[in-house]
């Protein structure tokens, strides 16, 4: 895309900067730089705690009206003072610390947990301008600050000196080993085809429409979807969300590495984990979904991060309809979906990829037979595998139980 | 093919969540302290006394202290002191009545033996399920000042057994009335019988 194919900036969308440099200009020149950075921290502090807040209250509303109930609807205007009486109650509750704990580490695991799910909002371009660091291995650095969270929880696992929480700390990490792999290959086609690890060459590279209305999203290409697909999937079981939240399965595990957590603590896991997720679904937006860019070239007045919070809405409600919906997997079901379906899926996905991107000059009824070979290539490992995998497991039959 | 039924799962949810805006059948959730619940007509929680009148409930209770239900009642929450007087019962027969009567609620079970074994018709369950106290011993041991409540109250509570109850009351009153009647005519014509002993064969 050149630069002047950039429309003209209308004021909302350059004004969160512009109420920065307002900020910064009472500072001397020496230290403006630390002033931008700061307030930068802050703006995602605030921006994603609400958004952390709200979340749960939505999550708990969502859940109430699936289940047949209205769910909180006490404290302030339909339940809207919610989060903040949970917050007021985390707070007063009394810190407990088992006596055999490791008091340092015990402390440090929600702390380093909270930072670490917190360094991936950095490089995750919220709209046209506003990207707190713009790094050229921007992809990367994601994966890799995401990855380090787990290190946190099972830290919380081994300190805690509980036999769950150990058994959940070790289950977690077996969790981000499977699916680590199928995360990172559902996100290489984009990387190949856009050329690039930095986000906002990735969101740049999926501008523009066709005929004004088809945006050129990497969700709306065959191997796109396939890898949409794989990567939300994968990015449920990063952050430990139902159907795979195992780590903290209630019926086995008491609560996982959050059996020996009381008060602020467990309210701080909490925080990480809806961080982790919001993180996450920010990539996939960025990665798949066209990250600011607004779906049709009419609606491009609206200003850009607007667009992105309404994708990242989206995605974060269909994980919440997913968690009212599925049941927990088993271990052994939980490795076995990663290594003998995602991961194949993915690599075929990369296959997918690589004839896309050779096939670009295809024109004219070539076109045609473009979209046809990669639709097939999607949807026939897929199909295949599913039956293959699926011989003699499903469907399931009730042996003692009548329907 | 795989992934079809995740996707009717999803479908169901999503109705439920839908349907929860607009059908009542999907929310049936009472607020409860604003919305009172309807309660079904056989709901039973503790035993309540019965007294024919409201005014002076405890000069109409239906009990007579005969500690049939004191005797009987499981974990043995229901404790009787007989009056060493007596007084005119709704009928107008002079009966004991109980100089105290007192149930534990923290024992009760709510089995409703003590209703089923009482010959009076006094004790039945009442349907008052909002009985937090402040504290653990003195409010949840109920006197017969609390206990007693209105027969007009049991109707409201449960309709169809209270006008059973009454029916077999006023059939009991009538058969009494009528032996009575019977008694005072047998009675009236009691002069006669002494009169006649040496024919008395066929009468024994």
């Amino acid at each position: 895309m050149t630069p002047a194919a950039v429309p003209p900036d209308r004021w909302l969308e350059l004004a969160p900067l512009q109420l920065r440099d307002w900020v910064t200009g009472f500072l001397p020149a020496s230290l403006q730089w630390l002033a931008t950075g700061l307030i930068t921290i802050v703006a995602i502090l605030a921006v994603f705690g609400l958004l952390f807040a709200y979340l749960t209250l939505a999550e708990r509303k969502i859940l109430g009206r699936i289940q047949n109930r209205p769910g909180p609807n006490r404290t302030g205007w339909f339940g809207l003072l919610q989060p903040f009486a949970d917050g007021v109650k985390a707070l007063t509750k009394e810190d407990v610390v088992p006596r055999q704990a490791d008091p340092v580490l015990h402390y440090l695991a929600p702390v380093v947990l909270v930072a670490l799910s917190l360094l991936g909002f950095a490089v995750i371009p919220f709209g046209r301008h506003l990207v707190a660091v713009e790094l050229d291995a921007a992809v990367l650095y994601f994966f890799a600050a995401g990855a380090a969270t787990e290190l946190a929880i099972f830290m919380a696992g081994w300190a805690s000196r509980n036999k769950y929480a150990l058994l959940a700390a070790m289950r977690a990490l077996a969790q981000l080993i499977s699916y680590e792999l199928p995360l990172l290959l559902a996100f290489v086609p984009v990387v190949m085809l856009a050329g690039t690890l930095s986000t906002t060459a990735i969101v740049a590279a999926q501008g523009g429409w066709t005929l004004g209305v088809l945006p050129h999203w990497f969700v709306l290409t065959p191997w796109g979807f396939a890898g949409f697909v794989i990567f939300m999937i994968a990015a449920l079981a990063e952050s430990n969300r139902s159907p795979f939240d195992l780590p903290e399965a209630e019926s086995e595990l008491i609560a996982g590495h959050l059996t020996e957590y009381s008060g602020f603590k467990y309210a701080l896991f909490f925080m990480a984990e809806y961080f982790g997720m919001c993180a996450l679904c920010g990539m996939a937006v960025t990665l798949f979904l066209g990250g600011w860019q607004a779906p049709c070239a009419a609606l491009e007045c609206i200003p850009s991060y607007a667009w992105f919070g309404a994708k990242l809405l989206t995605l974060l409600l269909g994980f919440i309809w997913i968690r009212a919906t599925l049941p927990r997997l088993r271990m052994d079901q939980l490795t076995r979906l990663a290594w003998k379906f995602l991961v194949p899926l993915a690599l075929i996905n990369l296959g997918t990829a690589a004839f896309w991107s050779l096939t670009a000059g295809w024109t004219g009824g070539l076109q045609l037979v473009r979209w046809a070979v990669a639709l097939a290539l999607v949807a026939g490992p897929f199909v295949l595998l599913g039956r293959r995998l699926s011989r003699g497991v499903a469907p399931r039959v009730y042996r003692y139980a009548s329907s | 093919m795989l992934g079809t039924g995740l996707l009717q799962g999803l479908a169901v949810t999503a109705k439920n969540l839908v349907g929860s805006f607009h059908d009542p059948a999907r929310l049936p959730t009472l607020e409860y302290p604003e919305v009172q619940p309807q309660l079904p007509e056989a709901y039973r929680n503790f035993p309540f006394l019965v007294s024919e009148s409201a005014e002076d409930p405890m000069g109409t209770l239906r009990c007579v202290a005969c500690q049939i239900c004191e005797k009987e009642c499981p974990p043995q929450c229901i404790y009787i002191e007989k009056s060493k007087d007596k007084k005119p019962d709704a009928a107008g027969k002079q009966q004991i009545f109980p100089a105290v009567f007192v149930i534990d609620t923290s024992v009760c079970m709510s089995c409703q033996i003590c209703v089923e074994v009482c010959p009076f018709e006094s004790i039945k369950m009442d349907q008052v399920f909002a009985i937090a106290t402040t504290e653990r011993f003195g409010s949840l041991l109920l006197t017969r000042e609390q206990l007693a409540k209105p027969n007009s109250y049991y109707h409201q509570i449960h309709p169809t057994e209270a006008a059973e109850v009454d029916r077999r009351l006023a059939a009991d009153r009538q058969a009494a009335e009528d032996k009575a009647k019977a008694a005072a005519a047998a009675k009236s014509a009691a002069p006669t019988p002494p009169a006649k002993p040496a024919t008395g064969g066929p009468a024994a």
